[in-house]
């Protein structure tokens, strides 16, 4: 009887949910900046991904001809060179790569972390979810970046260790939104009805819990995402972050800001595309939340 | 001459989904000392044609029409003219005292600076006068309490310190705007009986707005009923209570629990209040009024004067209560 | 009141503590640090590093030997450069770094506060669009592009301001770095500033003051901007973080001689004491203005109970 109370209850649930996913897909390709944003994302994936055929440099080879030449079609290197010979154009998207793929890296980390730390304290609730977000409170006045440098310091420079020191720093935030989520679900009736046919609290959260709050977690990931970008760039900008000859947005926006007086292709290009690359996650962010979540405007 | 002179004042609210109306040609005077009862559902523009009055509206809202106070138009008057009415010559009190009071500020700072500024009186002055309003309102401790902040007193004591804060420049006209919705029943009673006596000791018009019609009886002399932005009915409150002209005050006084009968099941007006954005051309009522015929649904009825001072909006004849 | 300072200040010490703690046990178990057998260090700064970590004694006993130091304000001598001693290098570029953070702060919290306020008074009228572009931008431009990017057109193309150097921290050569390190949280302090204010102009009691026949201006600067300002303040310690960390980009870029500096090149040339050093400085000084910030909150908001 109860099973059957339950499964109508969550019949109806899953029904307003997808109809309030369709309502905010309406508002969301509605809203023009966010939509283009998301068009451009989608292109400079692309070109970061296959653009490489377009070339016929590779990343790490040195043109020995022409070192440091302004863009030009007729030499191939259609954003010039860099110092050492190198294409900036297959250089950015290299770049693009590891910038793009350390921003999606890192906000996947995030998400799960913050996902179980937030849904684990909401729903536990008390002095333990007291705790836990005290926990919280104290890392997000801690110096994150001071200490990720620091363990760079110490354990040497490697891509694979950025990735989730990064993801590591920027739950704090995922996990309140989270806690808030499932506290205020916890008292919704579908919750009450799956705890009284008997499923473990652990079964409740993973099954009900952290699906009814994935929505509004796929919109701070989108916000996340730049902000990984941003933290990986200024690791590389520091020369923290990627080594030589691998590259990353951040690493070039350094190289061409040191040399910008003499070759300024090699630090706008690469500069350009992270600064859209930014703007448009920024714009699809903003978008995500307000057709989710409409009284904010 | 009255007090208070309301002819033809409509509101209009420009919104996303176009103009919308939310009151009509309202009609309506209230006498120095008098107290006019102002009852409707939620909704039906009874607060807002009384925001309009204090220029209060939303940005987006305009109000057309005249209203007169002691003879001088006072509708849509620029801010700095009406900053010399407010709280000076017409105060106002809200319906959820938990909110209409500033959290931020302590209580004798909200009260006081009604005094300096209209008044020009000193600190001193201000404070003193403030203590002694809140003596007025049956505050005890006053003393203690002016120190305090808004979030220390109870719903109850919040909303005597908005009756206090209103009457500190003693205003002819008092507009109180559901001042008893957010509050228990006991304190209900406690706050009309205040307002009751202030009225007396101050002499001050009041203007109540109210869904509540056992609130009206006990404090009003007249009472208009609203319905969708107009007005259904008008008249003494006797009147209204022993013979009601219109079939949807009728059908709110059969509303009303009563202990004397013994009746099961309580009636209800069936259905919902019309979408403003979208009247009908007829009568607004007509669709849940127990009297409706043809003509309701064809043209509005208006609302005409009949027996003295009463007036009523409805084509049905005779309306008795039952 | 006095009391809720006195416990807010005792949650603070616990949180340096463990700061201090987990920078310890790092350094101690880092591969390649002087403080592991497996040492690549100059014989003559090592017997200095020796002595004054007391290397032979118990690992406890080592901990407690830096805890002292830490309080005593005194960090040994730098890996690197033997000349000088950690104190030396942090005493001289701390007033370098604190003039450009406190200047940049400041005066992110002053423009951004004020570009908050307009916008909202003004909502959906230009100022108030422009606002809102402004504040789109910088929350996309990061710090490391705005500032080359402010070099490139003031100091290169225009040839107005320096394009770096400190020079005993003149005027000229404060606004290009205060700016670039500004920028992003003018933009997020407008940005809250302004949201806060619409809903604080829209609540009851600011009908209620306006129904008192106070002036408009009276309502904003009495009623309104101190329940408005709370979403500020509250943001006002992430943002002292943020541009703390900046200052690390934006002193390489201007090449100013602070501990953002000191620190990156520490980091790049491994000095392991140092990094060390100005980690539990900088977290210090993180922990000491949050709880400021938690302080000033509680004075502006009545209803936090001490």
């Amino acid at each position: 009887m109860i099973s059957n109370d339950k499964k109508e209850v969550l019949e109806k649930l899953e029904l307003e949910s997808r109809s309030l996913f369709q309502d905010a897909k309406i508002r969301f390709f509605k809203n023009k900046a966010a939509v283009l944003s998301l068009v451009i994302i989608c292109i400079i994936v692309l070109f970061v991904l296959f653009g490489q055929n377009l070339s016929q440099f590779a990343y790490e080879d040195t043109d020995w001809d022409l070192m440091q030449v302004a863009p030009s079609f007729l030499t191939g290197h259609f954003f010039g060179t860099d110092d050492l010979g190198r294409d900036i154009f297959v250089r950015t998207l290299q770049g693009g790569k590891i910038s793009l793929m350390v921003g999606l890296m890192g906000a996947c980390v995030a998400v799960v972390i913050g996902v179980f730390y937030g849904a684990t304290a909401g729903f536990i609730g008390g002095k333990i979810d007291g705790l836990m977000m005290r926990i919280v409170d104290i890392l997000a006045s801690f110096p994150f970046m001071f200490f990720i440098i620091l363990l760079v310091t110490f354990f040497g420079r490697n891509i694979g260790f950025i990735f989730v020191a990064i993801g590591m720093v920027s739950w704090l935030d995922v996990a309140r939104i989270v806690r808030g989520q499932t506290l205020s679900l916890k008292e919704k009736e579908f919750i009450e009805a799956a705890r009284v046919s008997g499923t473990s609290n652990f079964k409740i959260v993973q099954k009900h819990i952290i699906p009814n709050v994935i929505g509004i977690v796929i919109v701070y990931a989108t916000l996340l995402i730049p902000n990984m970008i941003i933290f990986e760039s200024f690791l590389s900008f520091l020369g923290l972050g990627v080594q030589e000859p691998d590259t990353s947005w951040g690493a070039l926006v350094n190289e061409g800001s040191k040399v910008m007086d003499i070759a300024v292709w090699q630090l706008a290009f690469p500069g350009l595309f992270l600064v859209i690359t930014l703007f448009c996650f920024n714009f699809i962010g903003d978008g995500l939340r307000d057709a989710l979540d409409p009284k904010d405007r | 001459m009255s007090l208070l002179e309301v002819k033809n004042l409509s509101v209009d609210f420009d919104t996303h989904d176009g103009v919308v109306r939310a009151v009509n040609e309202l009609n309506f005077s209230v006498d120095a000392g008098q107290t006019l009862g102002i009852v409707g559902e939620s909704g039906s523009g009874k607060s807002q044609s009384v925001f309009s009055i204090m220029g209060l509206l939303a940005k987006n809202g305009h109000a057309r029409g005249s209203v007169k106070f002691d003879g001088n138009e006072i509708l849509n008057l620029p801010e700095k003219e009406l900053n010399h009415i407010r709280a000076e010559q017409i105060a106002m009190i809200f319906q959820d005292p938990m909110t209409s009071l500033n959290p931020y500020m302590k209580v004798e700072k909200q009260l006081m600076e009604v005094l300096i500024k209209h008044k020009g009186s000193s600190k001193e002055e201000a404070y003193a006068q403030s203590l002694q309003m809140l003596d007025a309102v049956k505050i005890p401790e006053a003393k203690k309490r002016m120190n305090m902040y808004p979030h220390e007193f109870s719903g109850g004591m919040r909303q005597r310190l908005m009756i206090a804060m209103s009457l500190l420049c003693r205003p002819k006209l008092l507009i109180a705007d559901e001042p008893t919705t957010a509050l228990d029943v006991t304190v209900q009673a406690q706050i009309l009986q205040l307002m009751h006596e202030l009225k007396n000791d101050f002499n001050t018009a009041i203007i109540l707005i109210t869904h509540d019609l056992g609130v009206v009886a006990g404090l009003c002399d007249n009472v208009m009923v609203m319905y969708a932005g107009q007005t259904m009915e008008y008249g003494s409150v006797e009147n209204i209570f022993y013979e009601p002209a219109h079939p949807y005050t009728t059908s709110l006084l059969k509303s009303i629990p009563k202990l004397t009968e013994n009746i099961e099941i309580l009636e209800t007006i069936p259905g919902n209040p019309p979408n403003i954005l979208n009247l009908p051309i007829g009568c607004p009522f007509e669709e849940r009024c127990y009297a409706a015929m043809t003509e309701c649904k064809l043209s509005r009825p208006d609302l005409v004067n009949f027996e003295n001072s009463r007036q009523r909006a409805c084509y049905f004849e005779k309306v008795r209560y039952e | 009141m006095l009391k809720f300072i006195i416990r807010r200040v005792l949650i603070a010490i616990p949180t340096l503590l463990v700061l201090i703690s987990i920078s310890f046990v790092l350094v101690h178990s880092a591969p390649g640090s002087p403080f592991t057998d497996d040492r690549d260090i100059p014989p003559a700064i090592m017997k200095n590093i020796e002595a004054k970590y007391h290397l032979d004694r118990p690992l406890i006993v080592q901990y407690c030997y830096y805890l002292k130091d830490v309080v005593t304000w005194d960090f040994g001598p730098s890996f690197k450069f033997k000349d000088y001693s950690i104190n030396d290098l942090v005493n001289k570029s701390f007033p370098v770094s604190i003039k450009i953070g406190f200047l940049a702060f400041l005066f992110a919290l002053i423009v951004g506060v004020a570009a908050g306020v307009i916008a909202s008074l003004n909502q959906n009228s230009k100022i108030d669009y422009s606002v809102m572009t402004f504040a789109m931008i910088g929350a996309a431009i990061p710090n490391f592009v705005l500032a080359p990017a402010l070099v490139l057109f003031f100091a290169i193309y225009m040839k107005i301001l320096p394009a770096g150097g400190w020079n005993g921290g003149e005027w000229k050569y404060l606004l290009l770095p205060v700016f670039a390190m500004s920028f992003r949280y003018i933009a997020s302090i407008a940005r809250i500033m302004r949201a806060s204010m619409i809903e604080v102009l829209n609540s009851n009691f600011i009908r209620t003051a306006r129904a008192k026949g106070m002036s408009n201006s009276y309502v904003i600067i009495h009623h309104a901007l101190r329940p408005a300002i709370l979403p500020v303040v509250s943001y006002l310690g992430p943002a002292f973080v943020g541009i703390i960390t900046g200052s690390v980009v934006i002193e390489t870029i201007f090449g100013l001689p602070g501990i953002g500096q000191l620190f990156v090149n520490g980091a790049l040339n491994r000095d392991y004491n140092m990094v060390l050093t100005l980690t539990i400085i900088i977290g210090g000084l993180m922990i000491l203005f949050n709880t400021i910030v938690d302080i000033l909150y509680a004075v502006i908001d009545p209803k936090i109970k001490y």
